[in-house]
This record gives C-alpha cells, sequence and structure tokens, in this order.
C-alpha cells in the first residue's frame, strides 16, 4: 500500500517537474507582438514564441536555410527558417504588394550567437494565416488636375516680364 | 547703429535664392522618370507636383528679384541658411503627398533629416513604401552631403564671385581646386565615381545574398548614397538588420569611412599622394578616437553582457560604433536595445563618438577631427610652456593638407565651434528632459540629431511631441552648418527688426 503510495507520488512529481520545465520553456503559446519582443528582449531571450508577421522584402536564401523578415505592421523581424519556407510565399511585402502574413512558432534569440549577436528568431513550424495580393493602383484623379492646373500656373509665370523699376 | 536691410539686399538674397529652388526642383525630374519606368504613376505625381510648385516660386522670385549684383559675406551666409529652410519644404512636399508621413512636420522633419545627412526618420510603412519615394529620401542625403547650394554652383549656376561665400556658408572652408567651382564639380566627380563602385559592389552582394537582382542594385544605390553621405537612411525599416549579412556590414563601414575624409584628402588619394593622407592630423586624430571610443564601448558591452562572444561585441559594437563617429547612423540592432542592452559605458562611448564626428570638409556632422586636433595640438603647446625654461621659443606645428604652424586664431575658432556643438548638445537633451525623457536617452538623440548621426534610442517615433520635433529639425539643420550661416540669419533677422 506505501510502496504504490511512494510510486504514485513519484509519478505525480516526475509530470509536475516535467510540466514546470515544458512551461519554462514554450510558457508563450500566445502569438507576441515585435514590440513586446524587442522591448523585453532578456525575457523572452532563448523561450519559444509565437510570432505573426507580413512578409516583406526579398526571402534571402543562405544554402539550406533562408532569412526572411517577417512585420507585424509595427517592427520586422528577421526569420531564420529551413529552405522548405520558401516554396509557401506566394507574395513578398512592398509597394505594389501585400505580402503574405505567416506565424511562426520559433526560439527568439535577444543576441544570437549563431548569427553574430543578431535578435532573430529560428523558426521551428510556420503556418499561413493571410493570402498575400496584388495592390491596385488606382491613379489618383485630384493629384492629376492639381497637377494639371500648376502647369498651367507654371506657364504664365514663364511668360511673365521680369520686373524692372521705371 | 544696426542697418535695416534695404530692398536691394533683399532683392539679392531672392534672385540667388531663386536660383537654388530652381536647381533643387529640377532634381525632381530623376523620380519622376524612375516613378514612370517603375509604373508608380501615383508617386510619379507627387513629385511633378512639387516640381511644380517649386519652379513656379523659383521662376516668380527670380522674375521679382531680377539682379546683377554679386553677393557679399553676409548675403552669402544668409542665402545658405535660407536654402536649407526652403529645401526642406519643397523636399517634404512629395514625401508628404505620399501619406506614409503622419503631418506635413512629419515630412518636413524626414527632409531636413535627408538634407542634412542625419538618417532620423517618422516615416510610416516604409517597407510598403514606392521606389521612386524611396528613391528621393535617399537622393536627397546625396544632394544635402554634398552641399544643396554646391548643386547650384556645380550645375545651375555659372561663375560667379560669390559662389565662394555660398560654399563657405555650407560649412565647407576648403577649396580643393583654385577655383570654387571647379572643386564643387570635383566633389561631384568623386561622389559619382564612388556611387558607381560602390551600387556595383553593394549589387553583387545584395545578389549573392539571395535578393532579386533589381532590389540588390536598387538598395545598394540607395545604400551607398546614404552611407557614403554619412546619413542613414535605407529602403527598409530595420535599416541594415535587414540584410543579416556580414559583407554588407563590413562595404558599408568601408563606404562610411570614405564618407568621412576630407573631400582634399580624396583628391590627394585620386593624385596618388597617399603618404600624406597618413600624415594628416585628421586622420590620426580620427584613429585615436575611433580606438578609444570603442575600447569604452567594448568595456560596456562585456560589463552588461549584451553579446554572446568577442566576434558579437566586435560585429555589433564597431558596427554602431563606426557609424556613429562618422555621422552615418545605420544600424544592425533594434532602437530600444541601446537602452535595455548595451549598458551606461557604452552608450557614452558611442555618445562621445557621435558628438566628435568626422572630417572637416566631408559629409559628416559633429565637432569634427581637425578641431579636436586642433585642441589637443594647444594643449600640448600650453603643456610645453608650463614645462620648459621661459626663454624657450614654443611653436606647435600639425600636418593637415601642407605643414601649418598653430595659430591663436585657429585655436579660438576650433573652440568657438566646439562649444557651440556642445550646447547645442546640451540644449536638446534639457528640452528631451523637459518631455519627460531620462537624461541619458535625451542626450543620446540630441547628440544624434545635432552632429546629424541618425542613431536612435527610441525618442524619435512619430508620437514624439511636436515641439521636440522642431527641435531636432532645428538640431539637424544648425549642426549641419556648424552655427555661421544660422548666427548671420539670427543677426539679419534682428537688424531687419530693430535697424534704422
Amino acid at each position: 500500500m506505501i510502496k504504490a503510495f511512494n510510486v504514485k507520488c513519484l509519478m505525480f512529481s516526475a509530470i509536475l517537474l516535467y510540466t514546470l520545465h515544458f512551461t519554462h520553456y514554450t510558457s508563450f503559446a500566445q502569438q507576441v507582438s515585435s514590440t513586446e519582443l524587442i522591448n523585453n528582449t532578456r525575457l523572452y531571450d532563448g523561450k519559444t514564441v509565437v510570432y505573426a508577421g507580413e512578409v516583406i522584402g526579398d526571402v534571402m536564401v543562405r544554402g539550406k536555410n533562408l532569412w526572411v523578415n517577417l512585420s507585424d505592421n509595427k517592427n520586422a523581424i528577421g526569420i531564420w527558417a529551413d529552405i522548405s519556407f520558401a516554396k509557401e510565399i506566394s507574395y513578398k511585402g512592398s509597394y505594389k504588394y501585400k505580402g503574405d502574413w505567416f506565424e511562426i512558432t520559433g526560439i527568439f534569440h535577444r543576441a544570437c550567437s549563431e548569427h553574430n549577436g543578431d535578435l532573430d528568431i529560428h523558426a521551428l513550424t510556420w503556418r499561413k494565416i493571410r493570402q498575400g495580393g496584388i495592390v491596385q493602383e488606382k491613379p489618383d484623379i485630384e493629384k492629376k488636375n492639381r497637377a494639371l492646373i500648376l502647369l498651367g500656373v507654371l506657364c504664365l509665370v514663364l511668360i511673365l516680364r521680369p520686373y524692372r523699376r521705371l | 547703429m544696426i542697418l535695416k536691410p534695404s530692398i536691394e539686399d533683399l532683392k539679392n538674397l531672392g534672385y540667388y535664392l531663386s536660383k537654388v529652388i530652381i536647381g533643387l526642383s529640377l532634381t525632381m525630374v530623376l523620380p519622376v522618370v524612375f516613378a514612370i519606368t517603375r509604373m508608380e504613376f501615383n508617386p510619379a505625381l507627387d513629385f511633378i507636383i512639387a516640381m511644380e510648385i517649386g519652379l513656379i516660386s523659383g521662376f516668380f522670385l527670380k522674375k521679382l528679384c531680377l539682379t546683377e549684383k554679386d553677393l557679399n559675406w553676409m548675403q552669402g551666409m544668409i542665402v545658405v541658411s535660407i536654402s536649407w529652410l526652403l529645401a526642406m519644404v519643397l523636399g517634404a512636399i512629395p514625401l508628404y503627398l505620399s501619406g506614409h508621413w503622419g503631418s506635413f512636420l512629419d515630412a518636413c522633419f524626414d527632409a531636413m533629416s535627408g538634407f542634412s545627412t542625419t538618417g532620423l526618420t517618422l516615416v510610416k510603412d516604409l517597407d510598403h513604401l514606392s521606389y521612386a519615394h524611396n528613391l528621393w529620401r535617399h537622393l536627397i542625403m546625396f544632394i544635402g552631403g554634398q552641399g544643396i547650394v554646391i548643386i547650384a554652383l556645380s550645375l545651375f549656376i555659372k561663375g560667379f564671385a560669390g559662389a565662394l561665400k555660398m560654399y563657405v556658408g555650407e560649412a565647407r572652408d576648403e577649396r580643393i581646386l583654385p577655383n570654387v567651382i571647379s572643386t564643387a564639380r570635383f566633389i561631384w566627380l568623386v561622389s559619382i565615381v564612388y556611387l558607381a563602385l560602390g551600387t556595383l559592389t553593394l549589387g553583387v552582394i545584395g545578389i549573392l545574398n539571395g535578393m532579386s537582382v533589381f532590389n540588390a542594385f536598387f538598395h545598394g544605390a540607395c545604400i551607398f548614397m546614404a552611407a557614403f553621405d554619412t546619413g542613414g537612411f535605407s529602403p527598409q525599416s530595420q535599416n541594415i538588420l535587414y540584410y543579416h549579412s556580414l559583407a554588407y556590414e563590413v562595404v558599408t563601414i568601408v563606404i562610411m569611412l570614405l564618407g568621412t575624409i576630407n573631400f582634399t584628402l580624396h583628391y590627394n588619394l585620386w593624385s596618388g599622394n597617399r603618404r600624406q593622407i597618413l600624415k594628416d592630423i585628421e586622420i590620426r586624430t580620427f584613429f585615436i578616437t575611433v580606438f578609444i571610443t570603442f575600447v569604452i564601448v567594448a568595456f560596456g558591452l562585456l560589463k552588461s553582457k549584451a553579446y554572446p562572444g568577442a566576434i558579437s561585441i566586435f560585429r555589433k559594437g564597431f558596427y554602431q560604433l563606426i557609424s556613429g563617429h562618422t555621422g552615418t547612423g545605420y544600424m544592425t540592432i533594434y532602437a530600444p536595445q541601446f537602452i535595455q542592452d548595451w549598458g551606461f559605458f557604452s552608450l557614452f562611448g558611442l555618445i562621445c563618438a557621435m558628438a566628435l564626428g568626422g572630417g572637416v570638409c566631408s559629409t559628416t556632422g559633429g565637432i569634427k577631427m581637425l578641431r579636436i586636433g586642433i585642441i589637443f595640438k594647444a594643449l600640448k603647446q600650453d603643456l610645453k610652456r608650463i614645462i620648459l625654461p621661459e626663454r624657450a621659443v614654443v611653436f606647435e606645428k600639425f600636418y593637415h593638407i601642407k605643414e601649418i604652424f598653430l595659430q591663436d586664431s585657429q585655436v579660438r575658432s576650433a573652440f568657438i565651434i566646439t562649444l557651440s556643438y556642445i550646447l547645442l548638445y546640451g540644449i536638446g537633451a534639457i528640452i528631451g528632459m523637459f518631455f519627460g525623457y531620462p537624461f541619458l536617452e535625451s542626450l543620446f538623440e540630441s547628440t544624434s540629431a545635432s552632429a546629424n548621426v541618425g542613431l536612435s534610442c527610441g525618442i524619435t517615433a512619430i508620437g514624439m511631441p511636436t515641439a521636440l520635433k522642431i527641435t531636432y529639425i532645428l538640431q539637424m539643420w544648425a549642426g549641419r552648418l556648424e552655427f555661421m550661416s544660422v548666427f548671420t540669419l539670427i543677426g539679419f533677422a534682428v537688424a531687419a527688426i530693430k535697424g534704422k
């Protein structure tokens, strides 16, 4: 009876310890913003975090990995991921494109030892949460009209005679 | 008795200001053409509108103030100081029309930051800004770095005696070639040759880093313009961290260093007199101050355990230091990290580096190496006077372009400008503290703005107080012009009000 109780205690302690250990490393299962990460670098350093953002600029392949910068509209953070990530990216954010939004689960580094002190996230998993697309530039009629009126004024000024004192 | 400026004085100012406005407006042809080739039609309209406003104002002013008189010294200085304010307003128009700046003041802040090669920014959603507007942001750094008036001197104005007065007014008191116009053209030649080489190098690195060919060369050109002119703008919000590339960082360090060298030394470099460069007081002082400030920064980083190893400390510490010392403002860390991770010593070292600046007659801001060198030579001379017998003839000489004997007038001039800069750094810091920012952060941002650096510890943001935005604009302006033109303008304004 006592022996069975001891085994149960031991098992409970082991589960508790494992849970505590596990939560220590993955205590930020909810999405964290870039501002929160950048303003609390030491708190999140080495922890697994969930971060979501838009792919902006270039996807830069480096050997079997790649760098992609994800912006959550406040800041952009560099994500170091496996090259297979590239296949899932359809749109990269720029003036003419809204980039795809991805949710990344990965390890946050305040000063990454692999990348000489860069603040980055090493992605473990990722999933697309929003598809990007082309931004249609609508012609701005008001600007066009302003430009035409100003052109007229410019022509008038050019044909004006220089001021001379009589 | 103070004399009130006459109508003729005002006409003279207006006439030469009109030339600068017209010259600056015409530079907008470049982003217009670029926008059209990139099929960015709304951004093209932003530049067309701004160009038209500039040309209308410029031609109207020119016709209103038509004169054949040349500028005197005071007028030359005033034309320069007003030119920079007008350039700010004109340069801000296309930025504001893009919708990426919260207010016209924010656009003016970025335009002044660009022209003065500072690099502090209030842009919203930079990662979605058009290529044309991005080109303009970097082009104004290139224009401002060479000197707005130099553009007018070298491209749009035929030789006139007042050229020298305007050239000096832009904090350029050294003539590389006998003629000011030739000097201005030489500065442009140097810059354009380096632009081609720098863009090519950065473009190739960008391609090897995995960027698309167009982006690699576009970013290469933008980054070169901002690095060589010690500006600090970047096409992406992460600044240089966007590239995640050691090679990119190394090349930008080289470009920043080239940008901090006096154009006269570039002339020596080009004409094969390489030995003179190592003898020059500015280069020697620069090496010493870089070494000392880096030791302080590295010690601080070690103490605060900011980075995991020596390589990281060197890569992050040295990059930020060179960026600050040369007045560029490129960053490979996020702004809040300066406060959170760097610690007091590192920030102190970096603030000192920013305050000191680079070479005179270069594109950097700050006190500048020649003045620091002269002050130390004067100190050495005074110490010698104390130590040596009274009858001993004590003299000190230094090498700057040629062998020069230290004179009291040089020391006085160096001290006045140094004191002016220290006051400017201090006033900005006090105003920052008035708005509730801590002392160290306020001093950091104020020094960065006044020395035209552009590193930020986070104070510069869209939501910062309007009065602080105006303070930083004025600091960037006064710091870039090295005070004399600004003092002359203040004197002129006083004369206009109180004069008889």
